[in-house]
Order: structure tokens, then sequence, then C-alpha cells
């Protein structure tokens, strides 16, 4: 028996052998061409920050999911990122100009604390994302669902459903009827399991205007196709015009969407909260059949970046590469083209190599004479005939 | 990706309450799991299966996805965390207590008390919430032996008739909730087969009203 301390990895931490590595490393190259394409600037936030930084405005659960360690240099607590946004946020409203619209994407590996199921039991995503700072409303909204979208698009074929809801329907009623951080956590836990048995029960104990209470009970069932918000209109119309406004916003958002993607399945949940903390608006998520979990994420955050000095709208989305990679045709893995250059040594041979190097071909040169072209899995080598090298297939 | 819904499903009481409110879905399965050794029931109804599997692992099956729809424990969901899951319906079956149980003339230690059960994340949770310091001692089974033994102050378990306490010589000493099964639901499943799984739903949930 092998001593497994020799090879085991952590839990949830993942390495790619060079197949995996290869189309993972192509598909990364890929979208960030998209998002360049679409005008967005890429940035490298560090590995590393002050906690002060990286959980300012984040909430609690980031903050757990941070690994933590003091900085010998100043004393002070690091933490290696768990979520790259917050740190581009802090990018666009401390290191940029704030007189324009900043659009940014990033891709890098983040570690979480505890593995859980969103991540799929994985401590170390590849964080792939494309954040909007400097303007709040429907054609930033849109622009990023419509990112998302052609993201999904450049991984698989499958029908793709888009999830849309929207925390400011949650934070409306926590602030119309008042309610304390107690109630508030109780509240959106039962939302999140969409417990309606728990909910009748809350709700029969609570003392507050009809209006809402009707409202609270119908979230978790308020989803599905995108025709709800038009049966439910009293219902809304019951409670305040700033949801009436809310619920404008998602049909004027799904409309656009309707228009650009007429294949994908849009779908709405007002019952929906979940998301990091620091969401404020429109939230959204991506599925596909195969995989029972959302592939993808993304909402919109204004102000996070009050504390770096500069309140931002801000609307973006974040996936995780290897989940996406997990959604291409496995099928289609092309074998890569190789040449076997043997081991002589003669200046002519060495031009010839370095000359195919240069055109992009991929050249193994021998090392010993008893190396052989079949050995490194070469489908060409070069030859000696006709006093010149020429490259010959095998 | 399968083209049908699976409903995960656990052997015994669960199966034979849950049975008759399926049917008001017009799914019944073809096989008795009691008699057949078969762990995926075809139904009356080619888009539905069931696949029948162990109280305790139903929330993890629906939560990754290898079931749609599950029936289980209220008891069992606790325990579970209910990441990833939806708990839409209340089916009132299956209905008992979680309760706090031990001897009727001993007082609880005031200090840490020592609690055996199988309910350990439930246990810690309710404790810490009536601020008492506790140590956890995890067993999967006899827990009324556990205070006869002297491993435990008390237990922690789901109550029904209050028989096997007594048989032991322990009461229950503290209601902690109440439980009855739940339908639960992937939540991946939700968004993308709204439409069946509503309609499902709304069948069982009516059945569930004639019943009360």
């Amino acid at each position: 028996m092998t001593d497994n301390r020799y090879w085991l990895l952590p839990e949830g931490i993942a390495e790619a052998l060079p197949q995996r590595a290869k189309q993972l490393e192509a598909l990364r190259r890929q979208l960030l061409d998209l998002y360049t394409s679409w005008g967005y600037d890429l940035v490298m936030p560090p590995l590393v920050e002050f906690m002060e930084s990286l959980s300012t405005g984040t909430g609690e659960e980031l903050d757990t999911q941070t690994f933590k360690l003091t900085d010998q240099v100043s004393g002070r607590l690091i933490g290696v990122r768990a979520d790259m946004t917050p740190q581009v946020a802090r990018i666009d409203a401390h290191r940029l100009s704030h007189g324009q619209v900043n659009r940014l994407c990033y891709l890098g590996p983040v570690l979480r604390a505890r593995a859980n199921h969103a991540t799929g039991g994985s401590r170390s995503p590849l964080q792939v994302g494309a954040e909007l700072f400097g303007h709040s409303g429907v054609e930033s909204d849109c622009e990023v669902i419509a990112m998302a979208l052609e993201t999904l698009q450049a991984c698989t074929a499958e029908k793709v459903t888009v999830d849309i809801g929207h925390i400011g329907i949650f934070n409306l009623l926590i602030e119309k009827i008042g309610l304390n951080k107690d109630q508030t956590v109780l509240l959106s836990d039962m939302l999140i399991r969409k417990s309606v048995p728990e909910i009748e029960q809350w709700l029969a104990d609570a003392d507050f205007d009809d209006s809402y209470k009707k409202l609270i009970s119908s979230l978790p069932t308020l989803n599905g196709a995108s025709s709800l918000l038009d049966d439910n209109r009293q219902l809304f119309t019951a409670v305040s015009a700033d949801l009436v406004e809310i619920i404008q916003y998602i049909k004027s958002l799904i409309s656009r969407i309707e228009r650009c993607f007429p294949d994908v399945e849009i779908t709405i949940d007002l019952g929906e909260i979940r998301g990091y903390a620091y969401h404020t608006g429109m939230i959204f998520q991506v599925y596909v059949p195969s995989i029972k979990r959302e592939v993808l994420r993304g909402g919109r955050y204004d102000g996070i970046g009050k504390a770096f000095g500069h309140a931002r709208s801000a609307t973006g989305f974040s996936a995780d590469l290897r989940l996406l990679h997990s959604l291409l045709d496995q099928d289609k893995t092309e074998t890569e083209s190789r040449i076997f250059a043997p081991v002589t040594i003669d200046r002519d041979l060495d031009k010839v190599v370095a000359d195919l190097r240069k055109q992009g071909h991929s050249v193994i040169k021998g090392l010993d004479s008893q190396h052989t072209a079949k050995q490194h899995s070469c489908d060409q080598q070069i030859e000696f005939s006709n006093k010149q090298w020429v490259v010959n297939p095998i | 990706m399968s083209d049908y819904i699976t409903i995960a499903l656990s052997k015994g009481r669960i199966f034979k309450e849950t049975i008759p409110l399926l049917k008001a879905a017009g799914i019944e399965p073809l096989d008795d799991p009691e008699t057949s050794r078969k762990l995926i029931l075809d139904t009356t109804r080619e888009d539905v299966k069931i696949v029948i599997i162990r109280a305790t692992d139903v929330p993890t099956y629906v939560q990754h996805g290898a079931a749609d729809l599950g029936v289980t424990g209220k008891d069992v969901l606790m325990e579970h965390g209910g990441e990833g899951l939806y708990e839409l319906l209340d089916l009132h079956i299956a209905q008992c207590r979680l309760m706090v149980a031990g001897f009727e003339n001993k007082p609880l230690p005031t200090d840490t008390l020592r609690v055996a059960t199988k309910f350990v994340d439930c246990a810690r949770r309710y404790f810490s919430s009536q601020r008492r310091q506790v140590e956890i001692i995890k067993l999967y089974g006899s827990m009324e032996l556990a205070p006869i033994v002297g491993l435990a102050d008390c237990i922690v378990d789901v109550v029904d008739t209050g028989g096997t306490l007594k048989a032991n010589g322990l009461v229950p000493l503290e209601h902690m909730y109440d439980i009855s099964s739940r339908m639960v639901v992937n939540k991946a499943s939700m968004k993308t087969r709204s439409t069946e799984i509503k309609a499902m739903l709304a069948q069982i949930e009516s059945a569930i009203t004639m019943e009360k």
C-alpha cells in the first residue's frame, strides 16, 4: 500500500492533466476574446488582499468562505480571495476614472474555505466573469445577461434557461414592514427553501398589512413562465407603486432578452433571494438540462464601491470555468499534430526545426538515438532524403 | 439527462402514506417495494419513475438532482440543512415530534449536558438557541439505552407514541419540533421543468386538502 500523504489533494481541490488543461486554456481564451469583442478590459486582481478590503460590503457568508492568514510584514489579517467580483468593484471604484462606464472582465482561481453544493463540491473554482460599472438601468442589465448567454452558447448546444429575479422585492418588504435583523434572517431562510408550510405558520403569528402577507405567502410560488407578472398584477398593485415599478423593470428586461435570444427559455422567480449579500437589484441564474444546479449567476449590486470612495452602479456575472468546460462536447477532442526530429547533430536540421516551430508546429526533438517518433505520439517526422531534411507522415 | 421525472421515496411508512397522494397525480407504482427487489419502479405514468432509497438519503439524492422530487421527514431535512432544495409542500403524513427525553425524577445538569442523538446538527442548534452548552454523542440507533448506561444525560429523538421511551423508563422532557413529511424539489428541476412539476404538486396538494 502506498502512503497517500504524498499524492492526495486536499478536499475540493482539483488539478488539470494535459488534455483537460489544454481544453480549459482554449476555453479561457475563447471567453476572454468574447468579452473583448464586447469591449470589456481584462483585469488581474491580486490573489490575496487585506481582509478589510475583501470583506467590505459583501456580507457574512463571503467572510466565512475566506481563508485568512496573518501578514508577517504588516501584522494585519489578509485573506485569499473567495470571489473576485468585490475585488473588481474595488479596482473600478478606487483605481479607475469614474466619469465614465467601465467594462471589466477577469479570470482566475478563487479559494473557498468550505465546499458547498452551489460550487459542486469544489473549493477552488476558476472564476470567470464580466462586470459593468457606472450605469444603472435596464440596458446594462440586458448587456450582461446577453454576454452570459453567449458564454453558455460558446460551451454547449443544449437548451439554456435563464431565471430572473429581483432582490429589490425582498428589500422593499423588509423596509415597509420594518423587520429587524433576526426576523429578516428567518424570513430569508424560509424563502430560500421556499418552505410554504413554515412561511404560512410565520405569517399566522405576524401582525402587518394583509397586502404584505399576501405577497409573502405568494413569493415561494411566484415562479415559472413570465406570464405570471401580468396574472398577479393586483397582488403587486396592492403592495406599492415601487413594487409595480420593479415588475415593470423585469418585464422590459425580459422583452429585450426575448428579442435577442428567441431560443433561450426565460423564467421568473420573484421569491429568489439567493445570491451574495451584495446584490441589490436584478439577479439571474442560468441553467442547462444536463446539470442539476446553476451554471452561471449574476446580478446588479449598486453601491458596493461606496466604502472604497465612490458608490458606483454595477452589474455583472460570473461562472466556474471548470463547470463550463464540463459542458463541452468531450468527444470532439482533436488530437494535436506533432513532428518528430531525430537527435542527429546537423545545422540544417536545426534550422528546419526552428522554422517549423516558428510556423506554429509542435516539434519534439529526440534526446538519444533510441528515441522514435512513436514513443512521443508524433504523426510526422523529419527525415533526410535527397540530401535535405523533409517532413514525412508516419 | 432524463426525460422522465424521478421521485425518491423510502420504504415503509412514508411509502405507504405517500402512495395515495401520488395517485391523485395519476402516479401508481407498478411494483411493490416490500416484495420486489427493484430499486427503480416504473409507474402508471410513463414520464414518472420512483426510486426507493433510505430516508436519510432522500435530501442528498434530490439535492444532486439524482431525483427531481422526494418525500422526507422534516427531521431528516433539518439535519441535512436543505441546501439546494425547495420544501414546497407539507404532506401531513408520518407525523411525530422531535423531543428531548430523559429520566423523570433526575434533573438535567446545569453545566455541560451530554446528549445522545442521531440528529447532531438539530440538537446542537436547538440547545444553542436555549443558551445551553452541550456535548453531542452521535449514535445510529437504540438511543434510549444511552441515559440508562450513563453514556448521556438525555437523548434527542423522534417520538411517535412514546412507547419505546416508556418501556425503557424514560419520559419526554422538552418538545422541540413537530415533524411531518415534506415534498422536496431539486432547485434546478423546479426552474427548468416548472410546468410539469407545478402541475404535479397542485394535484398532490388537492389530495392533501381532501384527506384533511
